[in-house]
C-alpha cells in the first residue's frame, strides 16, 4: 500500500514539477521543452514500477520497467537477431525499393495529365485501403523468408509516396517555371534544378509517412508465416508462451527502431530542405 | 465525364495487366499438371485453364468477383459464411474504436490547447507512440482483455483502432482549436465572453473543418486497426480472421474476396464520412 502511495506522490510531483518548468522561462527553451517531456516519460515510468509492485499484479499482466530492461539486457543477441532479420532485411529494403518506386512513378506520370488525372484518385483510395491484408498474399508468393516481408512493406509505403511525390511536383510557381523557361531549360533540367527540390517537403512528408507503415508491414507480414527469427515471431510466439517480459523487450526495440527511423528521416530533412519556411525558427 | 474518363483508362489498364500476371503466374501449375497427366498443352488451352483454377497463384479478376459476389449474397447475412456477417464484426470494432479514438483524440487536444503543461509533457510522447508499430502491441492487448475477464472480441479490437485513430484526430483538433485569431479572441473579450462560451461559440465551430478533415484519415486508420487486431488472435470473426483463415488453409480465393470485402467497406467508410462532412458544412453556412 505504501508503494501506491508514492506512486500517487511521485505522480503529483513530478506533474507539479512540469507545471513549474512550463511556466517558467527554463520552459521555452529548447532542452526545457526536451527536459519536460523527459520528467514526464520518467514519472510514468516509476509510477508503473511502483503500481505494479505496490498492488501485486501478476507478471504474466504487466511486468514492471525493471524486469523488462533487465530482459533486455539479457537477451541482448535474440533482440539484435530479430532486429536485423525485421528491420535490416524486411523493412528497410522494402521501404527503399517502395519509396524508390513511388517517386520513380510519379515523375514518370508526371509529363501525362492524363495519367496524373486518372492515377491520382486511385492512388488517394488505395493508400486509403487496409492494404496489409495482401500481406498473407505475398507470404504465399515470396516465402517465408524477408524477402515477402519487402514486398509487402513496397506495397504499402509506394502509393502514399507517389500521392506526396506528385503533389509536390506541382509546388512550384508558375512564375518559378516561367523562369526556368525564360533560360531556356529543358524539361529535365527544370525538374533537376527547379521542381524536384521544390517537391522535397512533400517527399519528406511521404517519407515519414512511409517509415511507420514499413515496420507495421514487416512485422504484420511474420504473423503469416517467418523463419524462426524476426520481431513478429517473436512477439507472437512469446504471447503464446506467455513471456510478456519478452514481448515488452521487443515492443521497447520496435519503438526504439521506429523513433529512430523517423528521427533519421527529419534530420535528412532538415539538410535537404532548409530554405522551407517549417524548418526556419 | 472529362473526370472520369482519364480514371476508367487507368482502371481497364489496371484489370488487363492483372489479366495477364494472373496468365503468367498461374501458367507454370498447368503446365506442371499436363506433365504429370503425360499430355501436352497449346498456348490457348494454357491460358483457358489459368482462368478457371481453384487454388490460383494469382485469381483473375472475374474468379475474385464472383467469388465477392458468393461470400456477399449466396446465403443468408447471418451465416457464419457470409462475408456480410464478417464485414459486420469488422465495421463493429472499427466504429468502436474510431468512437474512442475520437473522445480520446478530442479530450486529449483541449487539454493541450487550455495546458502548457500537457501540451509540453504528452505531445511528444503523442508523437512518439505513433512510430511504435502498434502491431507489436496487438497480440498483447488480446491477450491481457482475455486475462482481464473480458471475454468480447470487439474490445481489443476497438483499442487497437482507436490507437491508431486518435493521432489525426488529436494533431486536427489542435490545429483546429487554435485557428481562431487574435481578432476574434478579442471580440470574444469586447462581448465579456467566458471561457466556456468562448470554446463553445469560437473554437469548437473553428475546428470543425480540421475535424472533419482528420476523420477521412482516422476512419482509414481505424479499419485498418480492425483487421490487423483480428490477425495475430487465432480470431474466427471478422475480414482479418478470414484472410487468416483463407492462408492457413491454403485457399486463396477466400483471401481475394475478404481483401476485397474489406476494401468494399473502407469505400463505404470514407463516402459516409465525405458526405456527413458535407452535412456539416452546409448547416454551417458553407457555400456548396
Amino acid at each position: 500500500m505504501i508503494l501506491v502511495f508514492a506512486a500517487l506522490a511521485i505522480w503529483l510531483a513530478g506533474w507539479a514539477l512540469n507545471m513549474a518548468l512550463a511556466r517558467s522561462w527554463f520552459g521555452e527553451s529548447r532542452a526545457g521543452r526536451i527536459s519536460i517531456a523527459l520528467i514526464f516519460g520518467g514519472t510514468v515510468l516509476l509510477v508503473w514500477e511502483l503500481l505494479v509492485r505496490g498492488l501485486e499484479v501478476s507478471p504474466v499482466i504487466l511486468p514492471p520497467p525493471s524486469v523488462i530492461g533487465g530482459k533486455i539486457a539479457e537477451s541482448l543477441p535474440v533482440l539484435w537477431a530479430d532486429f536485423v532479420q525485421t528491420v535490416l532485411k524486411g523493412a528497410l529494403s522494402g521501404f527503399v525499393m517502395g519509396c524508390g518506386a513511388g517517386v520513380l512513378a510519379a515523375i514518370l506520370i508526371d509529363r501525362s495529365p492524363f495519367l496524373q488525372k486518372g492515377l491520382l484518385p486511385i492512388g488517394n483510395f488505395v493508400a486509403a485501403l487496409p492494404i496489409v491484408g495482401v500481406a498473407p498474399i505475398l507470404v504465399m508468393w515470396f516465402g517465408f523468408d524477408w524477402q515477402s516481408k519487402a514486398a509487402v512493406v513496397v506495397i504499402m509505403v509506394f502509393f502514399p509516396m507517389l500521392v506526396n511525390t506528385v503533389a509536390g511536383l506541382q509546388a512550384s510557381e508558375r512564375m518559378q517555371r516561367d523562369l526556368m523557361a525564360t533560360w531556356g531549360a529543358g524539361y529535365w533540367q527544370s525538374l533537376w534544378k527547379l521542381r524536384l527540390p521544390a517537391a522535397m517537403p512533400f517527399i519528406f512528408n511521404g517519407l515519414k509517412i512511409s517509415s511507420t507503415l514499413a515496420l507495421i508491414g514487416a512485422i504484420v507480414a511474420e504473423f503469416f508465416g517467418s523463419p524462426i527469427v524476426g520481431m513478429g515471431f517473436r512477439i507472437s510466439t512469446e504471447v503464446g508462451r506467455l513471456g510478456l517480459d519478452m514481448v515488452w523487450a521487443e515492443i521497447a526495440v520496435a519503438a526504439l527502431a521506429g523513433s529512430a527511423l523517423y528521427g533519421l528521416i527529419a534530420l535528412i530533412e532538415r539538410g535537404v530542405t532548409f530554405w522551407h519556411p517549417s524548418q526556419r525558427h | 465525364m472529362k473526370r472520369v474518363l482519364p480514371v476508367l483508362t487507368v482502371l481497364c489498364g489496371i484489370v488487363a495487366l492483372w489479366y495477364l500476371a494472373s496468365v503468367w503466374l498461374n501458367a507454370t501449375w498447368v503446365y506442371d499438371q499436363a506433365a504429370r497427366d503425360g499430355r501436352s498443352v497449346t498456348f490457348s488451352q494454357m491460358v483457358v485453364e489459368t482462368q478457371s483454377q481453384e487454388r490460383p497463384l494469382l485469381p483473375p479478376p472475374h474468379q475474385v468477383g464472383a467469388e465477392l459476389w458468393k461470400g456477399l449474397t449466396a446465403q443468408a447475412v447471418t451465416s457464419k459464411r457470409s462475408l456480410v456477417w464478417h464485414g459486420y464484426k469488422t465495421f463493429e470494432a472499427t466504429m468502436a474504436g474510431f468512437a474512442l479514438g475520437i473522445a480520446l483524440g478530442v479530450g486529449l487536444a483541449v487539454a493541450i490547447v487550455y495546458s502548457r503543461t500537457v501540451d509540453r509533457s504528452v505531445m511528444p510522447w503523442a508523437i512518439i507512440s505513433q512510430t511504435v508499430p502498434i502491431v507489436a502491441l496487438a497480440p498483447m492487448i488480446i491477450v491481457l482483455s482475455s486475462k482481464m475477464g473480458i471475454d468480447s472480441k470487439l474490445v481489443p479490437k476497438a483499442i487497437i483502432a482507436a490507437y491508431l485513430s486518435f493521432f489525426p484526430v488529436l494533431v486536427g483538433m489542435i490545429k483546429g482549436l487554435r485557428s481562431p485569431d487574435a481578432m476574434q479572441l478579442d471580440l470574444m473579450r469586447t462581448w465579456n465572453a467566458s471561457g466556456l462560451q468562448n470554446f463553445l461559440v469560437l473554437r469548437l465551430p473553428s475546428s470543425m473543418p480540421y475535424f472533419f478533415a482528420s476523420l477521412k484519415v482516422a476512419i482509414a486508420a481505424a479499419l485498418v486497426g480492425a483487421i490487423v487486431g483480428e490477425l495475430p488472435s487465432g480470431a474466427t470473426v471478422g475480414l482479418g480472421a478470414r484472410m487468416l483463415q483463407g492462408s492457413q488453409y491454403g485457399r486463396p480465393l477466400d483471401m481475394w474476396a475478404a481483401l476485397f470485402a474489406a476494401a468494399l467497406l473502407a469505400g463505404v467508410l470514407i463516402l459516409i464520412v465525405g458526405q456527413l462532412e458535407r452535412l456539416a458544412r452546409k448547416r454551417m453556412g458553407a457555400a456548396g
